[in-house]
């Protein structure tokens, strides 16, 4: 089960290594996205669009707002 | 969206998964940095031209107005042009020739102008809306954004972002 996390822990996370992947569409995520994070949009999400992601590290994922 | 990618990225073997699920709205509200290329805002596309009307009006006035414009939803609004409700589809092929106020729809979503348009975009998609409504914070019409134009402008190759 993923854990929800508020955005002190998405700071902790981050300086701990942790990978930023923002689901939304392309358009949405070339306009405005957290620094540092891929994009995979949500209907992307397969096996070959997150080999470029490390299995060893935390991922956190994220789109808009609660959505 | 983002607990379903949560939970396919965990069906795909991945172990140290995390929902941050306020997303970038909460990141940008706490005036933490984001990157990116900043694209329109809604006030850009919101077209002043959506047909409006007042409570008392009768829906046969207002569904030839409507009629003769290209639209096909109506905005009911008081005299300083604050939203009050919406007149879709269904009410305005009525028969019965109600008021305005006794046909409409009370409290239409609305958006704010200076809403980033693909996230405007992303919301609508959300909720099924074909258009969405614009107002200042103080309710009053700043006018309508059509799904299809706000897609056209964001589609790739679209020249108009703002640097």
């Amino acid at each position: 089960m993923p854990t929800a996390v508020d955005r002190d822990e998405v700071q902790r996370l981050l300086d701990e290594g942790a990978q930023l992947v923002e689901v939304l569409r392309a358009e949405e995520y070339s306009e405005e996205h957290l620094p540092g994070a891929f994009n995979i949009p949500l209907k992307e999400l397969d096996r070959e669009r997150v080999q470029a992601l490390d299995r060893s590290r935390p991922v956190i994922v994220y789109c808009h707002d609660y959505q | 969206m983002s607990p379903r990618a949560a939970s396919r990225l965990e069906t795909l073997g991945f172990e140290l998964v995390y929902d941050y699920v306020a997303g970038k709205a909460d990141w940008g509200a706490a005036g933490l940095p984001l990157e990116g290329r900043p694209g329109p805002r809604a006030g850009e596309l919101a077209r002043a031209d959506a047909p409006t009307c007042l409570l008392g009006e009768r829906l046969q006035a207002v569904r030839a107005r409507v009629e003769a414009s290209e639209w096909d939803t109506c905005l009911v609004v008081d005299a300083e042009r604050v939203v009050l409700g919406r007149l879709g589809r269904r009410a305005l092929v009525r028969e019965d020739d109600l008021t305005v106020e006794a046909a409409m729809t009370a409290g239409p979503r609305t958006f704010r102008p200076d809403v980033r348009l693909g996230a405007l975009v992303g919301s609508m998609r959300g909720r099924n809306l074909t258009s969405a409504v614009v107002t200042t914070s103080d309710g009053k019409l700043v006018g309508v954004v059509r799904l299809d134009e706000a897609e056209a402008r964001l589609a790739p190759g679209s020249v108009t972002f703002r640097a």
